[in-house]
C-alpha cells in the first residue's frame, strides 16, 4: 500500500479548504443535480456532486482538480449524509483525486491491450519528458498516472489527458502530444494515426461502396 | 410457509427464511462469516456457499438467497466443499499467520473453519497484502492486515450504534477498513465490534495481551454500570476480573453491551477498601473489623438510624440493611441519592413498563426529559429499531444527538399540557405509543406526563406505553424494598439520624449529614468513604452473587465471579456480623436464608423474570412548568464509583468526551 495516495496535511488542508462553497453557477448546477433524484434518495447525487466538486476546485486552483477533505465533507453536508459513506465513493472511484494534481493528468493505460501494443513507449516518452509516475511535474503542468483499461482496447495504446483520449499512440506522437500541451496549444484528441475513430486504420475495408453513397449490395449477393 | 428439503430432510420454513436459516432450522451448520443474525445481509464472504436446486449449477451464498418452496438444498455435496474449501483459500490468501500473537486466539472464526475447510499449506507464492493500523479510539485495537473485509462492524457501526463512521475505503485488494480519517469512533457501543469481528482485526484494547480465553473462569452474572441489567459473563483468573462479555438476552440486552459495562471493569482493582478504616482525630485509620465495630456500637444511635443506599448495590445488601435499620426501631431508608422525591406510591408509574424489548414495536415515541442514548443506552438502540418499522420520536429537552432523527419540543415541560398538533396527531394515529420520562422531568413533570398518558390512552388492552427510564442499577430493586421517603433524601436529613449506613452511596450531599455518625459499606475509596466515619470494606457487584432488579422491574440474580479484596466481605454478611454486636442479631445465616426472608417480604424478590406491577396511577399534581435545562449524566464514562477507578473508563471520558478541550488546551 505504499502507493496509497495519502490525505495531505489536515490543518494545512482544512484551513485552505474549509470554506469552500459553491460558485453561483456551480450551485445551479448542483441543485439541478439532486432535483434528478426522488426525494430521500439525495445520495445517488454524490457522484455528480463531487465531480462538480472536484472541478471547481480545479478551476480555482488551475489544474484538474482534486477533492480535499473538507470538500468532501462539504457535499457530504450539502447532501445530508454521513462524511464516511461519501469519502468511501471518493475512495473507491479513481476518477476522483486525493492529491492535487497538475494542469494535465496524463492518465496512461498500462492494461493488457495497451501494453501489447506498446504503452511501455507510450510511458517512456512521458518519462523522457520528465513525468514521473504518481507524481507532478515540478512546473505543475503534469501529472502522471497508470490506469487500468480505459475502455477504448481498440485504439490501443492510449492514453486520456483530462477529459480527452489521446489513441493508437507510439513514442514519437506521445512526445508530440506533451510537448504540443506543453506549449499551450490543444493537440488533437482521438487516433493519432490516420484512422477514423475505431474504424481501420487508411480508410474503410469493408462495404468500401458505402462510404460515397447508400450502395445497394442486394444485386451482387450470388 | 415454505418447504424445503435439507439435505433430504423436509422441513417447513418460516415465510421470508434465507437458506442459511433454512439449513439451521434443519440442524445444519453453515459457516460464515459475514453473516449475522442482528445486522443486515452482505454476501461478501462467499463462506455460506451451499448447493441449491432448482438454480443455476453453482455453489449459492445461501445467507442471501430466499428460502423458497420445493427447494432442494444440499450441504455436504462436494460441489459444496470443494467451493467452501476455495473460499477459505482465498480468505487465506492475504490473512496473517500470527495466531500465536492474535489476541483472537482460541475464539476465532477463521481458526475454527480453517479447520474444517482449510488446505494443510498455502499454494500462494506471491507477497501478501499488508495494511497499516488504524487507530479506532481507547476501546478497539486494530491490526487490519487480519481483516477479511466481513464488513460486520461497518454494518454494526450503521445500523446498531448509529454512528457512521466506520466505513471500508478503497478498492478491490486495496480496500480496507478504517474510521473516518482514523478519528476515534464516538460511539458508547464501539466495543460490540470486537466481539463481531470474526477475526483478529479489531481487538479489545484494554485486554490486549491479557489472557487466553481458556484460562478463564467464566461466569454468569448482571452488569450494574446502568439500570438495563445487561447479562454479562465475566472472565475471570484467579483473583482478578480480566474482562467482561455479553450473554444473549433477548429480552434485554440481545447481544450488545456498552462499553461501561464491559470496560468498567479494570476499575475492579483499582482504588478499592480492603480494610476497615475507622476515623480518630479526622484522619481515617486502618483498624480491625472488631475496632469498626466497636467504633458504631459506642454511637449508642437507638434508634436514631438511617440508610441511604448507592446507584451500584444489590437486594441482598438493601436488604440486609433495611432489617438492621428496622430491628432498631429506625425507618430512614433512601435510595435517591441525589434528592429526587418523585411519589412512589404505584411502583407502575415509575416503571418501565413496555419493557425494553417492547419499545421495539413502538409506532410514536415522546421522550420527556430523558438522554436515553447515555442513560440506557440499550433502550436507546431498541428505538432505532423502532424507527426502522416506522415510529416517529419527538422529545422534550436540550437537544442532544441521539444517533436518530428527533423532532426537538424544546426544553419547556408545559408542552405536556398543550403538546403541538402534529405531535398530537402523530399520537391519535398510533396503536402502540409509548412515552418514556427521564429522571430530568420525573421531579416536576411526573404527575403531568401521567395525565398525558391518560389523555392520549397509552394505556390500553394489552399494551402500556408509559415508561420512567432510570440509569441506577439498584433503583428499582430498591423502591421494592421501600428505600424511598416521600421526601426523598430530605426526610432522611430531617430526621436527625445519629447513624446512617451509606451502602455504596458516593453521589450524596455529605455536607447535610455533619451531625450524623456515618458509616460507609461499599468497595471503592471515593466521595462516600472520603466523609466515613467508619469504612467497611464490602464486596463489589463481580465479588458478591445477587439480586438486581432492571428498570422495566425483571428480576434477576447474577454469580460471583471472584471474591472481595483483603479483609473486604459481601455486605450482607457485614451487617449480619454487625447487628450481632449491636445486640439486634439478624435472623439469617446463609445467603438463602437471607433471600427467603426477603422473598417473604417482597413476593417479586423471590422469582426471577418480570415482576408486575398493577397500573394504579397516584393523583399528582398534573400542572408542568419551568425548563429541563440538563441531564442527570453530566459524564456517560463516569458515573459510578467503579468507573471512575477505572483508567479505561477516564481515558474514553478524556478522549471522547473532552477531546476537544484537550485539543484546544494543546494548542
Ligand atoms: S475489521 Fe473485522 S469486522 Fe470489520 S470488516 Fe474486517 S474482519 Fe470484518
Ligand atoms: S487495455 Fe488500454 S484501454 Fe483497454
Ligand atoms: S455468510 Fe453468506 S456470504 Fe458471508
Amino acid at each position: 500500500m505504499a502507493e496509497a495516495p495519502q490525505i495531505p496535511d489536515e490543518a494545512e488542508t482544512r484551513a485552505r479548504w474549509g470554506g469552500f462553497a459553491w460558485t453561483t453557477e456551480n450551485a445551479v448546477k448542483a441543485k439541478e443535480i439532486i432535483g434528478r433524484y426522488p426525494a430521500g434518495r439525495q445520495a445517488s447525487a454524490s457522484l455528480p456532486l463531487l465531480d462538480l466538486a472536484q472541478r471547481q476546485v480545479g478551476a480555482e486552483t488551475k489544474t484538474q482538480g482534486w477533492l480535499p477533505v473538507p470538500v468532501i465533507e462539504f457535499v457530504a453536508r450539502e447532501l445530508d449524509m454521513p462524511y464516511m459513506r461519501v469519502f468511501e465513493v471518493v475512495t473507491f472511484y479513481t476518477m476522483f483525486n486525493l492529491v492535487p494534481v497538475g494542469r494535465y493528468h496524463v492518465q496512461v493505460c498500462g492494461t493488457t491491450p495497451c501494453m501489447l501494443r506498446g504503452s511501455d513507449d507510450v510511458l517512456a516518452a512521458c518519462k523522457n519528458h520528465g513525468l514521473a509516475k504518481g507524481k507532478t511535474t515540478p512546473d505543475g503542468l503534469f501529472t502522471l498516472t497508470e490506469v487500468e483499461c480505459l475502455g477504448a482496447c481498440t485504439n490501443a495504446p492510449m492514453v486520456q489527458i483530462n477529459d480527452d483520449n489521446y489513441e493508437d499512440l507510439d513514442y514519437d506522437s506521445m512526445t508530440a502530444i506533451l510537448e504540443a500541451l506543453a506549449r499551450g496549444e490543444t493537440p488533437k484528441p482521438g487516433p493519432q494515426i490516420d484512422r477514423q475513430t475505431s474504424a481501420p486504420e487508411g480508410g474503410p475495408t469493408t462495404l468500401k461502396e458505402m462510404v460515397s453513397e447508400n450502395h445497394d449490395y442486394r444485386g451482387e449477393w450470388a | 410457509m415454505p418447504k424445503v428439503k435439507v439435505d433430504g430432510v423436509e422441513i417447513e420454513v418460516p415465510a421470508g427464511a434465507t437458506v442459511l436459516q433454512a439449513c439451521e432450522l434443519a440442524g445444519k451448520e453453515i459457516p460464515r462469516f459475514c453473516y449475522h443474525e442482528r445486522l443486515s445481509i452482505a454476501g461478501n464472504c462467499r463462506m455460506c456457499l451451499v448447493e441449491v436446486k432448482p438454480g443455476p449449477p453453482k455453489p449459492q451464498a445461501s445467507c442471501a438467497l430466499p428460502a423458497a418452496d420445493n427447494q432442494e438444498i444440499f450441504t455436504t455435496t462436494p460441489m459444496v466443499k470443494h467451493a467452501r474449501e476455495g473460499m477459505m483459500e482465498f480468505l487465506l490468501i492475504n490473512h496473517p499467520l500470527d495466531c500465536p500473537i492474535c489476541d483472537q486466539g482460541g475464539e476465532c472464526d477463521l481458526q475454527d473453519q480453517s479447520i474444517a475447510y482449510g488446505r494443510g499449506q498455502s499454494r500462494f507464492q506471491e507477497n501478501k497484502r499488508a495494511v497499516t493500523e488504524k487507530y479506532m479510539g481507547p476501546i478497539v485495537k486494530t491490526v487490519m492486515t487480519r481483516c477479511i473485509q466481513c464488513t460486520r462492524c461497518v454494518r454494526f457501526a450503521e445500523e446498531v450504534a448509529g454512528v457512521e463512521e466506520i466505513g471500508a475505503i478503497g478498492r478491490g485488494e486495496d480496500m480496507q477498513i478504517t474510521s473516518y480519517l482514523e478519528h476515534a469512533v464516538t460511539s458508547e457501543l464501539s466495543g460490540n465490534v470486537v466481539d463481531l469481528c470474526p477475526v483478529g482485526a479489531l481487538t479489545s484494547k484494554p485486554y490486549a495481551f491479557e489472557a487466553r480465553p481458556w484460562e478463564l473462569k467464566k461466569t454468569l452474572t448482571i452488569d450494574v454500570m446502568d439500570a438495563v441489567g445487561t447479562n454479562i459473563r465475566l472472565d475471570s483468573r484467579g483473583r482478578q476480573v480480566l474482562r467482561c462479555l455479553p450473554r444473549i438476552n433477548e429480552d434485554v440486552n440481545e447481544e450488545w453491551a456498552t462499553d461501561k459495562t464491559r470496560h468498567a471493569v479494570d476499575g475492579l482493582v483499582r482504588r478499592r477498601l480492603d480494610k476497615p478504616y475507622v476515623r480518630r482525630d479526622g484522619k481515617l485509620v486502618p483498624a480491625t473489623w472488631e475496632e469498626a465495630f466497636a467504633a458504631i456500637a459506642a454511637v449508642n444511635a437507638g434508634s436514631s438510624v438511617a440508610a441511604v443506599a448507592g446507584d451500584l448495590v444489590d437486594c441482598e445488601t438493601m436488604y440486609a440493611a433495611k432489617a438492621l435499620v428496622t430491628a432498631m426501631g429506625g425507618s430512614l431508608l433512601e435510595g435517591r441519592q441525589t434528592g429526587m422525591d418523585y411519589d412512589t406510591s404505584s411502583l407502575a408509574a415509575v416503571n418501565f413498563n413496555t419493557t425494553i424489548a417492547g419499545t421495539e414495536e413502538a409506532d410514536a415515541i415522546l421522550l420527556v426529559g430523558t438522554n436515553l442514548r447515555w442513560e440506557a443506552p440499550l433502550v436507546n438502540t431498541r428505538i432505532r429499531k423502532a424507527i426502522k418499522k416506522g415510529a416517529k420520536v419527538f422529545a422534550i429537552g436540550p437537544e442532544v444527538d441521539l444517533t436518530y432523527r428527533v423532532e426537538w419540543l424544546g426544553n419547556d415541560l408545559s408542552v405536556l399540557g398543550k403538546l403541538p398538533k402534529n405531535v398530537a396527531d402523530a399520537f391519535k394515529g398510533a396503536e402502540r405509543p409509548i412515552m418514556i420520562v427521564g429522571g430530568a422531568a420525573l421531579r416536576s413533570a411526573h404527575g403531568a406526563a401521567l395525565k398525558l398518558a391518560k389523555s392520549l390512552k397509552l394505556v390500553r388492552d394489552g399494551w402500556n406505553g408509559f415508561n420512567v427510564v432510570h440509569f441506577s442499577a439498584a433503583r428499582m430493586g430498591g423502591l421494592m424494598l421501600g428505600y424511598a421517603q416521600k421526601g426523598g433524601i430530605a426526610d432522611v436529613v430531617a430526621g436527625k439520624p445519629k447513624l446512617v449506613f451509606f451502602l455504596g452511596a458516593d453521589e450524596v450531599d455529605f455536607s447535610k449529614f455533619d451531625k450524623s455518625f456515618k458509616v460507609y459499606v461499599g468497595h471503592h475509596g471515593d466521595h462516600g468513604a472520603h466523609h466515613a466515619d467508619v469504612i467497611l470494606p464490602g464486596a463489589s457487584y463481580a465479588e458478591k452473587s445477587g439480586t438486581w432488579v432492571n428498570l422495566e422491574g425483571r428480576v434477576q440474580r447474577g454469580e460471583r465471579a471472584v471474591f472481595p479484596p483483603g479483609d473486604a466481605r459481601e455486605d450482607w454478611t457485614i451487617f449480619r456480623a454487625l447487628s450481632e454486636k449491636l445486640g439486634q442479631t439478624l435472623p439469617f445465616d446463609t445467603i438463602e436464608e437471607l433471600r427467603a426472608d426477603m422473598g417473604r417480604d417482597v413476593p417479586a424478590l423471590a422469582k426471577e423474570g418480570l415482576a408486575s406491577f398493577e397500573w394504579n396511577p397516584p393523583a399528582l399534581s398534573d400542572t408542568a412548568v419551568g425548563t429541563i435545562d440538563a441531564y442527570p449524566i453530566k459524564d456517560f464514562y463516569l458515573t459510578n464509583a467503579i468507573c471512575r477507578a477505572s483508567p479505561t473508563m477516564q481515558l474514553c471520558s478524556a478522549e471522547l468526551l473532552h477531546g476537544d478541550e484537550l485539543a484546544e488546551a494543546a494548542e
